[in-house]
């Protein structure tokens, strides 16, 4: 996994509530049996037309908007429990994806692939959108390490939760497998004794 | 202080406790499908390590595989490659795998609780969201990713946090005409998408008690669409009766000491709940969908509500999707298409429904109708009851088991523009085909309404 600790990048808006892993990437580009090339059909049929056009008033069509930071409408990610959305959404080049919810599975497959969510109040996402709206150029920066988030041109910060375990794991780009493998003996003794 | 049905399956679990909160929490069976799989598999390869427990792994094709002409080879060449390389893994990794053209081939939690691999008190964990099915007999089920898939095959343990436990509660009696889907729709669209985030649900209730196992797994199917990790009841008499006999049930002895611990699996009486909600049976219309997530439901007579000055962007672009406005009113609503299957409405229990509406009628001249069995093994138990010749003299296409138009992953899909009653799971944008717009109901619903060739209120029909 990729380490993350301080991202400092302009933002994509994408100010819609309840966005679904269907949309983030729809089950017909489910059929590949590696993690690579998600990227391309991130938001897919939000993105393009079915001849393939771009559609024009969706923001990765719009070249004032890039960078690491994707900052969406609450309950994101929500509906299945489908890995290639968290894959789509790293390989396409983000690294953080702030919103003021997050739905569980999302969030946790966000997480085991180097990607940080974060959950923040309702008032400071508005915050962001107001700013990215104001100017397209705002950089946020985002501090795992602190725990902050930060709106460069007004100063103003955010601080964030983050499970100690989770956090230590994106730090230095460890997973979960490498630790639960660590706990073979303690998982081989509990089987002795478990019934079902 | 008393426990709830949750706490006691979970904390019976626990292998292990990390410092700052997260649990290891042991799995007794993980289900896999040949989506979210692949690259679980190539992990424990590029590891060089073995599936940790074989004899807890089963494995079955449902999301991409075709449902007609199964014993053909599948014609699209990246779902035949994805089906066979489950095939290759398994054989690989020595688990088991009920696959196209095997009697007990179909959607993953149709056939857990039909082979008996499902039972109370248990973890049970898939690749698919949809996994909190299993809640119906008393046991703790939920979707997971696939590096999490991965982490299962690996060491048959998850790193989680352990939800906050909510109560629903639904007493009284239910009208007639309304169903289990009814009532999951009817607290979805009470909950809203997100009220169950954080959540794991117990159903209660007489209501919910007097549910089939069907009618359970159907309630418990939809946890998820209201953002709940899963959902659960507790098992009963008719969990027992449903569970008894079948394949990897247990037997002898065995099934007595089961059942001695099974009765145990209950909230006790001062058990504390995070949260506590209660609804009345009697209050429940027939449901259907008119946005673009489940929480955007209504009773058959209801009109469509204005959004809240809140979030108006993104309700205005689900109606402007369904080509629907605030203030409508869905019954009369023309159709074109109506889908009954999936893992929430599939089982035999809601064929033999669909076929007694039907038996005798015509579908309307402007439907398209497909019923999608659940499993091969219900597929042959409608055979069997002369089901399938009354769906298909009403006009319905009988198709093959498999998860078909439900996610559009393979070739049933709807078209774009065109309006399906389903009897699915979800209604997000495109979900059963680019530009299809769904409208989610019961099977009786979906039913009445194919006959019609117009979304109906069918306890005006019955």
């Amino acid at each position: 996994m990729k380490k993350l600790n301080e991202v400092t990048s302009t933002v994509i808006p994408l100010p819609i509530e309840d966005v679904d892993t269907d949309q983030i990437i729809p089950a017909r580009f489910l059929k590949a049996t590696t993690k690579d090339g998600f990227g391309e059909n991130l938001f897919r049929d939000w993105r393009y037309h079915p001849d393939g056009s771009p559609k024009q008033d969706f923001v990765l069509n719009n070249p004032i908007y890039r960078g690491e930071i994707l900052v969406a409408g609450k309950n994101f990610g929500c509906g299945s429990s489908r890995e290639h959305a968290a894959w789509a959404i790293q390989d396409y080049g983000i690294r953080v994806v702030i919103s003021s919810f997050f739905a569980d599975i999302f969030k946790g497959n966000a997480l085991n692939n180097g990607i940080l969510p974060i959950t923040v109040p309702e008032v400071f996402l508005n915050r962001i959108f107001q700013e990215v709206e104001k100017d397209p150029n705002a950089e946020l920066t985002v501090s795992l390490q602190d725990q902050t988030i930060k709106i460069i041109n007004t100063d103003e910060v955010q601080s964030f939760e983050i499970d100690p375990y989770k956090k230590m794991c994106l730090l230095n780009g460890y997973d979960d497998i490498d630790y639960l493998l660590s706990l073979s003996p303690k998982i081989k003794a509990f089987e002795a004794n478990h019934l079902q | 202080m008393g426990k709830t049905l949750f706490d006691k399956i979970w904390d019976a679990h626990v292998v292990d406790q990390v410092e700052g909160g997260l649990d290891v929490l042991y799995i007794d069976k993980h289900l896999i499908h040949e989506v979210t799989s692949p690259q679980a598999f190539q992990g424990l390869r590029d590891r060089n390590i073995p599936v940790a427990r074989p004899d807890r792994t089963v494995a079955t094709a449902d999301h991409n595989v075709p449902t007609k002409d199964q014993h053909l080879p599948i014609r699209e060449e990246l779902s035949r490659l994805q089906v066979k390389t489950l095939t290759d893994n398994c054989k690989e990794f020595g688990v088991t795998l009920y696959g196209l053209g095997h009697p007990y081939q179909g959607i993953v939690h149709v056939i857990g609780p039909e082979l008996g691999i499902t039972q109370p008190g248990m973890t049970i964990v898939c690749g698919d969201s949809h996994t909190s099915t299993h809640g119906a007999f008393g046991t703790i089920a939920f979707g997971i990713g696939t590096s999490q898939v991965e982490q299962v095959l690996a060491t048959q343990c998850l790193l989680l946090s352990k939800p906050k436990r909510m109560r629903i509660s639904v007493d009284g009696e239910l009208q007639k005409g309304v169903l289990a889907k009814d009532i999951i729709l009817h607290i979805i669209s009470k909950l809203t998408a997100a009220g169950g985030t954080g959540y794991f649900i117990e159903y209660a209730g007489d209501a919910i008690r007097s549910l089939s196992m069907e009618g359970r797994m159907t309630v418990c199917n939809m946890s998820i669409e209201m953002g709940a990790r899963g959902g659960m009841i507790a098992p009963d008499q008719t969990t027992f009766e449903y569970v008894k006999d079948r394949e990897q049930a247990p037997k002898g002895q065995d099934w007595d000491n089961a059942l001695g611990y099974w009765q145990t699996l209950y909230s006790d009486e001062d058990a504390v709940f995070d949260r506590e909600l209660n609804f009345r049976a009697n209050d429940i219309e027939p449901m259907v969908t008119y946005g673009t997530n489940p929480g955007m439901g209504m009773g058959i007579q209801g009109s469509i509500p204005k959004p809240a000055e809140n979030g108006s962007d993104s309700f205005n672009k689900a109606l402007n999707y369904m080509g629907l406005k605030a203030g409508d009113k869905l019954v009369g609503h023309p159709i074109s298409h109506v889908f009954i299957g999936s893992c929430t409405n599939s089982r035999i229990e809601d064929l033999r429904l669909v076929a007694s509406y039907v038996k005798g009628k015509q579908i309307a001249p402007t439907i398209t109708a497909m019923v999608v069995p659940g499993s091969q093994q219900v597929r042959a138990q409608a055979v069997k009851e002369g089901l399938d010749k009354i769906l298909t003299d009403a006009g319905f296409d009988f198709r093959e088991a498999g998860c078909s138009a439900c996610l559009g992953m393979n070739e049933d899909k709807i078209p774009a523009g065109k309006y399906c009653v389903s009897t699915s799971n979800r209604n997000y944008e495109g979900r059963q085909g680019p530009g299809a717009r769904t409208i989610l109901a019961s099977p009786l619903m979906a039913a009445a309404s194919a006959i019609e060739g117009k979304i109906v209120d069918v306890r005006e029909l019955i």
